[in-house]
């Protein structure tokens, strides 16, 4: 309850300092956070566009807690999400069965692969005693610069691009992606104006299978022997041991569920979205992310959830900044900063939380 | 003539009483003890007096029989008040001379620290209380009795004229203990006035003048120890009847094996022997006491034998069968229980509830989970027995491990052992820092394991702790067997404790 409200307090501090940078730029805050506002929910399609951009948010941040949860920093969401993204596209164009067959075998094999990308560093954390801060930083390169060489390699990569293949369409989770463009759905749409708004972005199934982990992952934390070993290991390794939990195995197996994690968002992604994988420049940002939405939401499954909308919302929403005020997109980075800070130094509420408990036994009595 | 004088003092944390009306008259030049369980609100009183927190307003503090209103520590070291607190305040890469400065460092030109002046002053300080510290030495290299003598000269350095002591012998060994205690008896021939927070009895009426005995935060009463049993202290600070020593059957000597370590040997985490060549046999229904310093090998001897770290050469065998390097978990499963040494890193997921706690070992077998699903049925059901049958306070079986005082933590971790029903329990250090109460009840129940027929090995530091248990008496001294007592050797001998302490610095019988 004390993390939700800090949580709370934290959002509600980095939208006024982010207003306050917005007023220094000379642009109204009351303005600027109307243009969000509206930009975020007034139509079908801003919210079809938010729950996409929500979905990989809600994995990684996931996957960042549920390594916290056994003691484990996992940096290296990055890494695991384009491991998986790679893996996806390589097998969706490869392998081109029924849907039904395709769909679970690119995911479960994507997943497959990031659990071992993550796992590595769990490995080598209870084998060598490598810090996985360290290791899942130069792992996350690595995975970038192993896809910069998978996506030249000729067959793979669509001629004259910088891109790889399309996946086959049998591997596609958007929904009703022909039907949209078919004439009895283009007309059907005609007539249903919200669903022809919302169904306008690619649409998925990936924010499904986001819920479903999000339910799976409580589950195992909460109510399993498995997840009651793995908390015991993150909180006090002496005494796990001591009780016969194998504790490097349970680090092991931390980082593989959340390099899996890691990689179904990836994974999902091209499914979904992208359909693709392009030479990358730099880290784009989705694992990274998840540290941000793993701590607002206080390593808690659901908490993740919701902060994975929430930081989904925000950055959907502050790119509109930019075309209609022409301010600094820039504030949303700056907003989700200051959120993190205070989030990251809880003590800093104890004095406005005290206040808050004597008002409420005050109006108990 | 008094120093220091608190009249009415009451501190409260929020709805939290830490104490409530104390009355407290420490005179110029005695040793003033202070005496209360876990828990009676002594160190808080003792860092209100220091100045870390004001008490609540009504009572007065007269230090000199001048009412004083304290602000910060800073003003009760202005004062003379000078205090050693139960976990020293040293930087460790330093040296001793500069942790003793630190903070009032003599200056040169303003900006540079003179170490020389420094240095004399606190020569003339050593040679004035007669004990000795290499001032160059860092502190990370000196032994917990040295760290001590630092903390003290930190406080003389200061000029303080009153001493305050927080439960100062709990981390040391008996024979610092002796160099300890005269320490402070020199200290009070200089004149200086000694304020010590204690649970233990012996120390009281080993170096006090006068204790004051507080209860639950409250005041029960001060009085000359020279008059008071210390029978009578441990009632009036429990509040009840309390056995000081353990009762127990004689039994008669069985001579079946439970146990057996042959010719065991274990490196320490600087792959150095720590146990050497190690040869014991622990007897059914028999308490095998091991005696020895900290750091002797005790704790790698535990740690081979529970299968935290694996052995060089040597087997252990429980009931002939043979558990030498196998998995903790293995070990346990093979009914070898263990009370650890550090209840709060090694006995305890201290953010996990006394429920989950006491299922730390068991919770994949029937009835606790089925295929993997925690049944929380069956884990309130087990935690609410236990919590009973082993006056487990609170009762609530959700309540953190990390919020339960000391002997209520190692009541769940007891009842986790005891439970799983072990043929040999390892006890090592399983009173430390509790209080009386709790160190009598904890007494009990291993007395109750061993009449029901259990082998007990009981590894502890206190030689009194040992004495007062065991059936059967090893000495362990730098990872070697060096005596083995047998119940008969026990009885007979009238200066056990001398013997004892022979072979615990390496003399062999």
């Amino acid at each position: 309850m004390k993390n939700f409200l800090v949580s709370l307090l934290s959002i509600f501090l980095g939208l006024l300092l982010g207003g306050l940078v917005l007023k220094l730029s000379g642009i109204n805050p009351l303005d600027a956070y109307t243009v969000m506002i509206e930009g975020a929910f007034s139509q079908p399609n801003y919210i079809s566009y938010i729950i996409i951009r929500s979905t990989p948010l809600i994995l990684t941040g996931l996957s960042v807690a549920f390594a916290f949860k056994t003691g484990l920093f996992n940096i290296g969401t990055e890494g695991q999400f384009i491991v998986g993204a790679l893996t996806a596209t390589f097998l969706g164009f490869y392998f081109n069965f029924n849907p039904w067959l395709q769909i679970p075998v690119v995911m479960i094999l994507s997943c497959f692969a990031s659990s071992l990308y993550g796992g590595l560093a769990g490995y080598l954390k209870a084998r060598f005693g490598v810090h996985e801060v360290l290791s899942t930083i130069m792992l996350n390169w690595l995975a970038l610069y192993l896809s910069n060489f998978f996506v030249f390699i000729e067959g793979f990569r669509r001629p004259d691009t910088e891109t790889t293949e399309f996946i086959n369409q049998s591997a596609s989770i958007t929904l009703l992606e022909n039907w949209k463009v078919s004439e009895s759905g283009m007309a059907w749409l005609e007539n249903h104006t919200f669903w022809k708004s919302f169904l306008r972005p690619p649409f998925n199934a990936g924010i499904f299978i986001a819920l479903i982990m999000v339910f799976l992952i409580w589950f195992i934390l909460e109510k399993t022997t498995f997840g009651f070993k793995l908390k015991a290991t993150g909180f006090s390794q002496l005494a796990s041991r001591y009780a016969g939990i194998n504790t490097n195995l349970k680090m092991t197996q931390a980082m593989m569920i959340s390099g899996a994690l890691s990689g179904l968002a990836g994974a999902l992604h091209v499914m979904g979205v992208s359909k693709n994988v392009a030479v990358l420049a730099a880290h784009e940002g989705y694992g990274f992310d998840g540290i941000a939405v793993a701590l607002i939401g206080s390593n808690h499954p659901v908490g993740v959830l919701l902060s994975g909308f929430f930081l989904g919302t925000l950055k959907y929403s502050g790119q509109k900044l930019q075309s209609a005020l022409e301010a600094p997109s820039e504030v949303i980075s700056i907003m989700i900063g200051v959120i993190i800070f205070f989030i990251a130094i809880p003590s800093i509420f104890n004095w406005p939380l005290k206040i808050l408990s004597r008002i409420k036994k005050e109006s108990k009595q | 003539m008094a120093i220091l004088e608190l009249k009415n003092l009451t501190k409260s944390f929020g709805s939290l009483r830490a104490y409530h009306n104390i009355n407290l008259t420490v005179m110029k030049g005695e040793v003033h003890a202070l005496l209360g369980e876990n828990g009676a609100g002594k160190s808080t009183l003792m860092k209100t007096i220091y100045g870390e927190h004001a008490p609540d307003s009504g009572g007065e503090i007269l230090l000199h029989q001048k009412k004083i209103k304290l602000e910060s520590t800073a003003e009760a070291i202005a004062l003379g008040i000078g205090m050693v607190h139960q976990h020293f305040r040293l930087v460790r890469p330093f040296s001793v001379l500069q942790n003793i400065i630190l903070g009032i460092e003599p200056k040169k030109w303003g900006f540079l620290i003179d170490y020389k002046s420094a240095r004399n002053k606190i020569e003339s300080i050593m040679a004035e209380f007669n004990f000795f510290v290499d001032l160059d030495s860092k502190i990370e290299t000196l032994t917990v009795g040295t760290q001590q003598r630092v903390e003290i000269l930190k406080i003389l350095y200061r000029n303080a004229e009153l001493l305050i002591l927080d439960e100062p012998t709990a981390v040391l060994t008996p024979q610092e203990i002796k160099d300890f205690y005269i320490i402070i008896k020199n200290l009070k021939q200089k004149g200086k006035t000694i304020l010590i927070i204690t649970h233990k009895l012996h120390e009281i009426k080993e170096i006090a003048d006068r204790c004051t005995i507080i209860r639950k935060g409250e005041f029960i009463e001060t009085l000359t120890v020279k008059d008071a049993s210390e029978q009578e202290l441990a009632s009036k600070m429990v509040g009840r009847e309390v056995l000081l020593h353990a009762v127990k059957k004689e039994v008669s000597p069985t001579d079946i094996c439970v146990l057996e370590i042959k010719n065991l040997n274990v490196l320490n985490s600087k792959k150095l022997p720590a146990i050497k060549d190690f040869n014991l046999i622990l007897k059914k229904g028999f308490i095998t006491g091991l005696a020895g310093i900290d750091g002797n090998g005790q704790s790698e001897l535990v740690q081979a034998l529970t299968g935290l770290k694996k052995s060089e050469s040597g087997s252990v065998k429980i009931n002939e069968k043979a558990i030498t390097n196998l998995t903790p978990l293995e070990i346990y499963q093979n009914k070898l229980g263990m009370i650890p040494e550090d209840r709060q890193r090694v006995g305890l997921v201290m953010d996990y509830s006394i429920k989950e706690n006491l299922v730390l070992q068991t919770i994949d077998q029937i009835p606790f989970s089925k295929y993997g699903v925690i049944l929380n049925n069956e884990l309130n059901k087990f935690a609410v027995k236990l919590i009973e049958r082993f006056d487990i306070r609170p009762t609530d079986p959700e309540i953190k491990a990390r919020n339960l005082s000391g002997g209520n933590q190692q009541k769940v971790i007891l009842a986790r052992e005891i439970e799983h029903n072990p043929e040999v329990l390892i006890a090592f250090q399983p009173t430390r820092g509790l209080d009386v109460g709790a160190i009598e009840y904890i007494h009990s129940e291993l007395i109750k394991l061993r009449d029901s027929g259990k082998a007990v090995f009981l590894i502890s530091y206190e030689l009194d702790e040992i004495l007062s248990l065991s059936d059967e008496i090893a000495v362990i001294c730098e990872g070697k067997l060096t005596a083995l007592l047998s119940q008969q050797e026990i009885s007979n001998n009238k200066n056990l404790k001398e013997t004892l302490g022979f072979y615990m610095a390496g003399g062999i019988k």
